[in-house]
């Protein structure tokens, strides 16, 4: 094993996957000389080439249409939206060309497309650059979803990703890029649909995403020492879903915490919990609590933003609730 | 016969390929045979047929949601049209794209799309991966006046004209946005200038006369081929039907509806032909030979079958199974 950073954990698999393929290529804001407006793609525009990792304009639709439009005719093709924020501007051409080609034309198109876009908050970066956007996206039928919250699953799923002939968007977290993590020195993939068990527990299953499920593992180890042993659970990918794995933790505790860091409202949340009162209602001991950001935009000042964001304290709330103990 | 007079006469045989079938896909429609939406491109046949008369097979096209001439135009297969056109399985789509979304990537048909100017950058993306790749394709994305004002007009030009990609933008100027006349929302409505904004050239020309089509746009298609750039070729034509079949047609009058069919391309065509000593028999020939096929691609469609309900859930995603 090798110590990564998820930074270098993602573009390892770039890099990797690029050295294998000539027809794949990047395409992005500043991904090129500058190496990324987060710094992503360092090094990567001196070893492939001008053509391979692609300067774009400031233009998303068209960035996501020329990704597109090459991954039609031959390409592979990684689309990078500097922050996730931004995808609003683009978004024609994910949910009604990206997402639909394959199905509007009976099955005939591949579409090997990658969208890449950081998400995110606690930042102080306001209501237009610390949004997390992944329940658009698992509500459209035709894109996979995936939302790493490791350097070794980062690493694992988009190297899944890259070998895949269909869009998909791959969402990395801020706050996890210069977290360090075990990878492997071989080759290894994470199929898409496997939950990820994160810690084990048997009295309550805390189901987390993205940057949340590292807090929701700081949560477990305050609960364990109250004497409430806590299950972490990351789906890894929302598109598809591992509802296998979601049940099987629930039929063991009993109890849920589901944990993001979107809205609450219409969150990833809100279909988890479906998915559970629909098919395991009776495994149920209380009703699942949610802990997501409240509905209003971020707001930029510090205190205000730790108000609207979830955070260990909030977690542990929860969980001492469903537990009785709140 | 000379091999000029043959090309003419190909030109020909493919402009009234593309009305004949459109013609029947109206009366289909208003028979209620054909559901949905259906967009005419009666009367702007000229552009498609002078535009992909240059094309190879290789080469790429990007289409609207008035698509059917464009897809013709570029080798598609009247059987497979037509049944999707009926919602039938045998269809391109297998029923699940209808009108608006037929496409055949073999072909090089990159789609017929249901929302405006959304096949430019598209198109861009195909320029950029026959560059990647190393070829020598290009592709023509084909759009409205009506997509010179979305945002991924400009976004797609700038950045074709920025790494001189091979993509040729042709515009069919058909003066009106469903019911709304260009200069009612557009200041200057000469749109081909808009090109000096790009560093690239812009021509107008008459979009109702195929020979000028075929000219301009193999100009542009082999300067695009020989990597010096994009092109954005304006074609001044007229819808003769409405924006959609079944709209009461009120932001027009007759006269000039009628003045616009003084111009037809076909039958300009036609009379060139004539001139040129062509006898009545092989038009005639060709209007025979045309409406043969058009009657097998409908006896294809109504003996195809409908898909099964279930049918809906496959192919969303490209797999063994297709299914998530």
């Amino acid at each position: 094993m090798k110590n990564l950073t998820y930074m270098e954990a993602v573009r390892e698999a770039i890099r990797e996957e690029m050295r294998k393929d000539p027809n794949l290529f990047m395409i992005g804001e500043d991904v090129g000389p500058y190496g990324g407006e987060m710094g992503l793609s360092q090094g990567l525009w001196k070893e492939f080439g001008d053509l391979r990792v692609k300067d774009a304009p400031i233009s998303e639709s068209a960035i996501i249409g020329c990704a597109l439009g090459a991954a039609l005719t031959g390409c592979k093709a990684i689309a990078e939206i500097p922050f996730c924020d931004f995808i609003g501007v683009c978004m024609d051409q994910i949910f009604n060309q990206v997402s639909k080609m394959h199905y509007m034309f009976g099955g005939k198109a591949r579409i090997p497309l990658i969208i890449r876009t950081p998400i995110g908050g606690y930042q102080s970066a306001a209501a237009q650059h610390s949004q997390c956007m992944e329940a658009w996206f698992v509500h459209i039928p035709g894109i996979k979803v995936v939302m790493p919250s490791t350097a070794y699953d980062a690493k694992g799923l988009l190297k899944t990703a890259l070998n895949d002939c269909n869009p998909i968007i791959f969402f990395e977290h801020k706050k996890l890029y210069q977290v360090k993590g075990a990878v492997p020195q071989e080759e290894y993939a994470i199929p898409f649909g496997k939950a990820d068990i994160k810690k084990q527990g048997k009295d309550v299953t805390i189901i987390a995403t993205s940057y949340m499920v590292q807090i929701a593992l700081n949560a477990a180890k305050s609960l364990g020492q109250c004497g409430i042993d806590v299950e972490v659970l990351d789906p890894r990918t929302l598109v598809p879903l591992d509802e296998a794995a979601i049940l099987s933790s629930v039929k063991k505790t009993g109890k849920v915490v589901i944990v993001h860091e979107a809205w609450k409202r219409a969150g990833i949340g809100a279909e988890i919990a479906s998915v559970i009162y629909e098919k395991a209602l009776s495994d149920l001991k209380t009703p699942i609590q949610r802990v997501a950001a409240e509905n209003v935009p971020i707001p930029f000042s510090p205190t205000m933003e730790k108000y609207v964001l979830p955070n260990e304290e909030k977690i542990v709330e929860a969980v001492k609730k469903i537990c009785g103990e709140g | 016969m000379n091999c000029n007079l043959d090309h003419w006469l190909s030109l020909y045989h493919k402009m009234l390929k593309i009305r004949k079938f459109e013609e029947k896909v109206s009366r289909l429609y208003s028979d209620g045979e054909i559901p949905g939406f259906v967009h005419l491109y009666i009367g702007e046949e000229a552009i498609a047929t002078g535009v992909c008369s240059n094309l190879d097979e290789e080469d790429y096209i990007t289409s609207t949601h008035r698509g059917h001439g464009h897809l013709i135009a570029k080798g598609g297969d009247l059987k497979l049209m037509m049944a999707e056109l009926y919602g039938k399985k045998t269809g391109y789509c297998k029923g699940k794209g209808g009108s608006m979304h037929i496409a055949d990537i073999n072909l090089g048909i990159l789609g017929a799309n249901g929302i405006v100017g959304a096949g430019i950058p598209i198109a861009v993306g195909a320029g950029y991966s026959a560059l990647l790749r190393g070829t020598k394709q290009v592709c023509v994305a084909f759009f409205g006046d009506g997509a010179t004002n979305e945002g991924t007009f400009h976004e797609s030009i700038n950045m074709a004209s920025a790494w001189n990609l091979p993509v040729i933008f042709v515009c069919e100027n058909n003066s009106f946005g469903v019911s709304t006349r260009i200069d009612r929302v557009t200041k200057n409505t000469d749109l081909a200038k808009r090109a000096i904004g790009y560093g690239i050239p812009g021509v107008t020309i008459d979009g109702n006369d195929v020979l000028e089509v075929e000219k301009c746009s193999k100009e542009a298609i082999d300067r695009a081929r020989a990597g010096e750039g994009p092109t954005l070729i304006v074609a001044k034509t007229y819808r003769y039907h409405g924006h959609f079949e079944g709209e009461v047609v009120t932001y027009r009058s007759k006269e000039e509806l009628s003045e616009w069919m003084q111009k037809d391309p076909i039958k300009r065509m036609a009379e060139k032909l004539r001139i040129e000593g062509i006898p009545e028999e092989v038009l005639g020939r060709v209007e025979e030979e045309i409406d043969a096929e058009i009657n097998n691609a409908v006896a294809f469609a109504r003996e195809s079958s409908y898909p099964e309900p279930e049918d809906a859930m496959e192919d969303l995603f490209f797999s063994e199974g297709g299914n998530e």
